[in-house]
């Protein structure tokens, strides 16, 4: 038998877009927002795993924002789990938001109660 | 091959009608979540060589005398590889979204695979940025392994009746060896997440309103 013996490979991550499930057709590139809110439901999935959260305005609106990060594999290797969140936690969350004017927009980091904050970057990378 | 408008492979005319039919999520043209035809959207497999050129993730590979194993991360898919010393049989088995794999190593270092009897348009693409394949597309993959820890794939396809030519869709793909107690995470496309995700996500993302 030859020396071709390896089990395991991992691709080299290059860059984020590169495992996303879709491109960035729907987004207002480079627009952030950050909003403070309650978290009402996180979902733990694939194609991508999303975050629910109500948004309080001043005029005490009270609007259901749906936000996306990547898929549950990828969110671990960057620190995230399906404990992340739960609801009734209130967060900061850092998005960037769609261009169809919808309270949808994926996330770029959040504030979580514990004052930590999560981001996109691989941990141990 | 990036999808920047500038690489672009040689399509034939009918390759190129297949490829404009395509409503892709990356590449130069993508449109948004819920606007797109890619029959990945549906859970459905991606198929080969769909299967090296995009979300080519945690992979293990396995071998024995007569075959080479490949396990890819997303969707838990995997393909054998016969390494036996066959060649293709006269008489192909119908065609499947994997194909039909032989390999044999033409040096120390290097494992070269073909593959045939692929699904084609409208069942798979040949990759994200909707490009597309014919039933009639042959694969080569170049495993080559630079050093013990990094490795790196090439993907030659050949599809005369998509593409005037042979064109390289992977060039030196660099993959690095993990500790072999590495737990894979599953990742698999469920149609009721994808459902819930295009409800929650997908359709408002793209303008879509459902009342």
């Amino acid at each position: 038998m030859k020396t071709f013996l390896w089990v395991l490979l991992a691709g080299v991550v290059v860059s984020t877009p590169v495992f996303a499930h879709h491109g960035n057709a729907a987004f207002d590139a480079g627009k952030r927002l950050e909003l403070a809110g309650t978290v009402t439901e996180w979902d733990w999935a694939n194609p991508h795993c999303w975050l629910k959260f109500d948004v309080k305005d001043q005029s005490g609106k009270v609007v259901n924002w749906v936000v996306e990060t990547s898929n549950a594999a990828d969110m671990v290797e960057r620190g995230w789990s399906k404990r992340t969140f739960k609801a009734g936690d209130q967060v900061t969350v850092t998005l960037e938001p769609v261009k169809s004017g919808q309270p949808v927009g994926r996330v770029i980091s959040v504030l979580l109660p514990n004052g930590k904050t999560l981001g996109l970057n691989y941990v141990g990378q | 091959m990036p999808s920047d408008g500038v690489h672009e492979p040689p399509f034939t005319p009918a390759g190129k009608a297949a490829y404009d039919s395509h409503k892709a999520l990356y590449g130069y043209r993508n449109v948004p979540p819920s606007l797109s035809n890619d029959p990945r959207n549906h859970c459905d497999p991606l198929g080969f060589p769909r299967a090296d050129l995009y979300q080519l993730r945690h992979t293990q590979i396995f071998q024995n005398p007569k075959k080479v194993v490949i396990l890819y991360q997303y969707d838990k898919r995997y393909r054998v590889i016969w390494t036996d010393g066959r060649d293709f049989p006269k008489e192909l088995p119908d065609d499947r979204w994997y194909g039909y794999s032989v390999g044999k190593w033409v040096d120390d270092t290097t494992f070269v695979v073909n593959t045939v009897g692929l699904l084609g348009e409208p069942r798979v693409w040949l990759d994200e940025t909707g490009r597309p394949m014919s039933d009639q597309m042959k694969v080569e993959e170049r495993f080559h392994r630079v050093n013990s820890n990094l490795m790196e794939i090439t993907v030659t396809i050949e599809d005369p009746k998509f593409f005037t030519r042979p064109w390289v869709a992977m060039d030196k793909f660099p993959m690095k060896l993990q500790s072999d107690d590495y737990d894979v995470i599953e990742m698999l496309c469920a149609p009721s997440d994808m459902e819930s995700y295009s409800k929650d996500f997908g359709d408002p993302a793209s303008g879509i309103v459902k009342k």
